[in-house]
This record gives structure tokens, sequence and C-alpha cells, in this order.
């Protein structure tokens, strides 16, 4: 179950992440989770063939890498990880759009060609923008901020539950894999006849587990809420990070300072 | 079958996000209005399971290759409708998260495509028409869950298929995608019945009367066809609205994209007042509907664009490229500057 422990893994160290103290760290979660949905939202606004315009939007994971104290090698690794996906459907572009988009020397490079690296690069900023914001805020803090936008109390109660025993039930998942695994020496992954009856009792297992739970919860005092111990204060410092970004995110996506940079180096240098 | 951030446009992702937000809201509306307070951890505890069940590989038969569960149908027939939406709602939500297993603007995608049709609709007409009651016998209760999980399993896949053609960002046909897609979601959607109907039969033999715990009234306040068919019609206007909306005043319909970027940036722009001005205006609109504007403008510009289009100049994509490195190197000089004053540091992968 090595598959199983690194995906705890990752997911714990998030979290670990997230439990650091920081500017980044010590905003409130709601300017955050505005300010990397304007983000995501800008960034796929831009047109298939756009790619220099979104070369700015690097700043926004970049500051938040820094002062959040995220260690950059790791996001990367995991953002490479997540990369194949938008590889496969977008590398069909280059074979489909065959119009020949712009000659560099005798080279001739064709729009899908160019709409692919576009691909590459919203994938490669969206993705890195959602671990950010895990790992700088924590998934329960973002559950709360949810539930204080408006988000319907069940649905965070649910979140927050399924987020606290994924990891429970992955080691008993685990157990029972392992038990499996023993019983089963040669073989390398489980037939789906033995699989089906391996989750149907995990099931069973799970719904006793969930009645000992809400037994626990009425003997605390649970009463269809959730309290969270953490209250949020919406400060000046968030006023600043949300409207700040969220104009810079506005000039980038509607000036493209890279072409204007990019013009005036060339016509320094011509 | 998740759809990527990379791969739509916020006017698809954003349809799709109200359809999918407004399903959570009437399903916790109607688990409130019916259930009792057990039901929550419940279903926080199973959507748990299914989260660790994801992680279990098994070996599809004759292939040798391995896959792993999606798991709506299941839920829908161990929860019920409402209370299945959701825990495959959150499932996805943190799927997306903590593994960008499909992006946070395509989330609405992915919990409408793997939820919607499983709970909504094949559960109501499909499932709960062949299985009336759970104690049913084992055949109905296999071809139930199977037809159910195939079809539910297809009709995501056609929509994943609409939603990225849809977007514009993939140049994927959608006769040629959709060729792709169905079949590959038809083996998929059979192996997923098999583990369904597994997986009810056992629990249902095992324990017969867990399933009128887990879905006390069930019966009494059954999804109706109508409500299927509004949220349908729904996020169809919504689509069709915020397309168009997007669309409009562009001669390319759907390409409106492509005709902003050869004015934006790809194309020789002349060293013209006027056309910068309406170019400039271009970009401005371009997330405005154009009624507002004059009519020959945009469509002046338009000629223009759709004219000289495939000459495209080497000095202006030079100086893109240049440009665009040099920002982020920039951008990353301000992270080095902000990480010298910073030393603290980042823990350790433990």
């Amino acid at each position: 179950m090595s598959k199983t422990g690194s995906i705890i893994t990752n997911v714990g160290y998030l979290d670990a992440l997230a439990r650091q103290d920081s500017p980044i760290h010590q905003l409130d979660p709601r300017a955050k989770l505005l300010t990397t949905l304007a983000f995501i939202v800008m960034v796929v606004s831009f047109d298939k063939y756009q790619i220099s315009a979104m070369f700015p939007f690097a700043i926004f994971p970049i500051v938040l890498i820094v002062l959040g104290n995220l260690p950059a090698g790791y996001l990367m690794k995991r953002v490479l990880w997540v990369t194949p996906f938008a590889v496969l459907v977008g590398i069909f572009n280059p074979f489909l759009d065959r119009q020949v988009l712009l000659h560099i020397g005798s080279v001739e490079i064709s729009g899908g060609w160019v709409s692919f690296a576009s691909i590459l690069m919203r994938s490669l900023l969206t993705v890195l923008a959602a671990f950010v914001l895990v790992a700088t805020t924590g998934f329960n803090t973002i559950c709360l901020a949810l539930e204080k936008i408006g988000v319907p109390n069940i649905f965070v109660m649910q979140l927050l539950f399924l987020y606290r025993y994924a990891f429970v039930l992955a080691e008993e998942s685990g157990r029972m894999v392992r038990a499996w695994q023993l019983r089963a020496p040669l073989q390398k992954a489980i037939g789906i006849q033995s699989f089906s009856i391996l989750l149907g009792s995990l099931f069973l297992r799970t719904t006793s587990r969930a009645q000992r739970i809400y037994q626990a919860m009425c003997c605390r005092g649970f009463e269809g809420r959730l309290h969270p111990a953490k209250q949020l204060h919406w400060t000046m410092a968030n006023t600043i990070f949300l409207t700040g970004f969220c104009l810079l995110f506005t000039v980038f996506r509607f000036t493209n300072p890279a072409l204007l940079l990019g013009k005036l180096i060339t016509e320094i240098f011509s | 079958m998740h759809m990527a951030d990379a791969l739509i446009s916020p006017a698809v992702g954003g349809a799709f996000w109200a359809a999918s937000a407004g399903l959570i809201g009437y399903s916790c509306k109607k688990i409130k209005s019916e259930l009792s307070d057990s039901k929550v951890p419940l279903m926080g505890v199973v959507g748990a399971f299914v989260f660790s069940a994801q992680m279990i590989n098994f070996t599809i038969p004759g292939t040798g290759s391995s896959g792993h569960l999606g798991g709506g149908m299941i839920l829908a027939i161990l929860l019920g409708p409402w209370a299945g939406f959701i825990v495959m709602a959150s499932i996805l939500t943190v799927q997306a998260l903590f593994f960008a297993d499909g992006g946070i603007l395509a989330l609405g995608c992915n919990i409408f495509n793997m939820g919607f049709w499983t709970c909504f609709v094949m559960y109501p007409l499909v499932y709960k028409k062949i299985v009336r009651q759970h104690h049913s016998s084992q055949s109905k209760l296999f071809w139930g869950s199977m037809i159910a999980a195939v079809v539910g399993l297809q009709l995501g896949a056609f929509n994943v298929v609409l939603q990225t053609v849809l977007s514009g960002i993939s140049e994927l046909p959608f006769a040629g995608f959709l060729a792709a897609m169905q079949p590959i979601h038809l083996g998929i959607g059979i192996v997923e019945g098999f583990i369904t109907a597994g997986v009810v039969a056992f629990v249902v033999k095992a324990q017969p009367q867990l399933l009128e715990i887990t879905i006390p009234q069930a019966d009494k306040s059954p999804v109706s066809i109508k409500l299927v068919a509004a949220s349908l019609l729904i996020a169809a206007v919504i689509t069709g609205g915020a397309l168009s909306w997007f669309a409009s005043g562009h001669p390319d319909g759907l390409e409106w994209s492509m005709f902003k970027t050869s004015g934006a940036e790809e194309l020789d722009t002349p060293d013209n007042a006027v056309y910068d001005k309406s170019s400039g205006l271009q970009e401005m609109t371009a997330f405005l509907p154009d009624y507002g504007f004059k009519e020959s403008e945009v469509a002046v510009a338009a000629e223009e664009t759709a004219e000289s289009w495939p000459a495209v100049s080497v000095g202006t994509t030079v100086s893109g490229l240049v440009g665009g490195l040099l920002t982020l190197a920039l951008a990353f000089g301000i992270g080095f500057l902000l990480k010298f004053k910073r030393k603290i540091p980042s823990p350790a992968v433990s």
C-alpha cells in the first residue's frame, strides 16, 4: 500500500505546511479563497493562443510561496505530477491545428503548438494556485471560510467529516488490503469479485463506526451544527491583499505588460 | 474523467458552478427537512469510505491493467440521491484541493458530471424502476446497478466532451473526442457496474435492514422527473446564455477568443492610432456584450483581423516571448528578494 501511504503523507504534509505562521497564513481564509478564485478565472479567461500575457500572473503564487514560507521544489513536483492530464488532452492540438502562426528563423510554428503551450501554462498556474491556497490555509480553515461565505452548513460539515475520517478509513482499508495480500501472495492486485466483497465489508464497518461517532457526538451535546474553535477577523490587511491582487490581475489581464516590456527591450536592441 | 481548469473557459466553468451550487443547496435543504442529525456523521464517514476505496487498485479481468472506483452510483444507492450527491460533491472538492484532480473552477463541471447523472437521473429513473425494494432478487439488483452505472458514466463522459468542446481551448473536434471517450468509458462503466452491484449485493445480504436506516424515507420523497428536467433546463439555459453572452458580437461565434488573440498579440498591428484605439476597445469589451457599442467599429476591426490573420509578425511574437520571460524573471527576482528577508526553513516532508 505504498500508494495509499504516499497519498496520506502528501495530504498530511500540505496540512503541516498550513500550520505554519507567516503573514500569508495570518490572512483571513476568505481573502485567500476569493483572490485565488479571481486568479484562476483571470488566467483561464485568456484566449487559446495567449502565452506571453500569462507570465506576469506567476507573481501571485511566487509571492505567496515565498512569504508563506512554502517549499517551492516540493510544490513544483506535485504540480508536475498533475500535468499529464492536461498534456493528454492538449497534445492533440498540434495535430489538429496546423495553421502556421509564426516563423522563427526558418522554423514554422503552428497554432496548435502555441495553444498546447498555452494549455500547459494554464495548468501550471491554476494547479499551483490551488496547492498554494491549501498549503497556506489548511482544509479546516477553508471550510470555515466556506461557511462564512454562505455555503450550506450541511455541506461544510460533510467536508469536515470526510477530511477527518479519510485518514482513519484509509488506514482501515490499508489493513484490509494487507490482510488480503497475506492470503494471496502471488497476486498483484485484487480481482473484481474479492474487491466488491472487501468494499462491502468496509462499508459495514464504516456504518457501524458512524453510529459510534454519532453517539459520541450526542454525548458531547451535538445538535446538528459544528461550532468552529477559531473565529475569523477581517482586518485591513485582508482588504489590501484582496483588492490589491485583484487590481493587479485586472491590469495584467487587459494590458499585457509582458508584451510591452518585450517591445521596449527589442526596440532598444534593434 | 476529471475536467481540468486548463481546458475550460470561464463561461462553461461558471455555468456549471452555478448548476452544481444550486443542486448542493437544494439537496442540503432536502436532507435537513427529512432526516435526523444521525445522517450527518454517516454521510461524512461514507464519503471517507469511497475516498479510501478509490485508493485501492483492483485488476480488470482480461486486461491485466488496474483501475479504481468512481463511486457516484454506489453512493446514490447506499445513501439515497440527496445525500449521495452531497457526498460525491465533497469528495470531488477534496480531490480538487489536495490532488488538483480537476481544478477549482472546473469543480462545478466535475460535480455535475459525476454526481448529477448518477444521483438524479440514473438512480430514480433506472435503478429505482428495476430494483423496487432493496430485498429484490439478485439479478434485478445486479442489472439495476449495472445499467445505472454504465449509462450514468456514459452521460458523464458525454458531458466532459461537451464542456471541452464548448470551452474551445482544446482543438479536439466534437465527433472525434466523443468517439474516443464513450467506448473508453463503456469499459470503465462495466467494471464500475460490477463493483457497484457486488457491493450492494453484499451489503443487502449481510445487513438487509441497513439500507432502510440509511435511506429512511426514500420512497416518501422520490426525485421527481420534474426536478431533473428543471435542473437540466437551468443548466442548459445558463450555459447557453453565458456562452452567447461571451460570443455575441464576435463574428466567429465560439471562436471569439481566437479573434481576440489575433487582435491582441500575434498580429502585425499597424502603427495606426485609430486601429490601436479600436483594438483597445476590443480588448475592453471582450467581456461585455457588444450591444452598447458601435457595430461598425467592431465589424471593421473584425475584418481587419480576419484578413491579416495568417500574416503574423515575427517582431511582435518575439517581443511577446522576450517580454514574457523577462516578467517571469522579474517575478522570480521579487521572490528571491522577499526570500532574502525571511530565512525560516519550510517544514520537512514527514
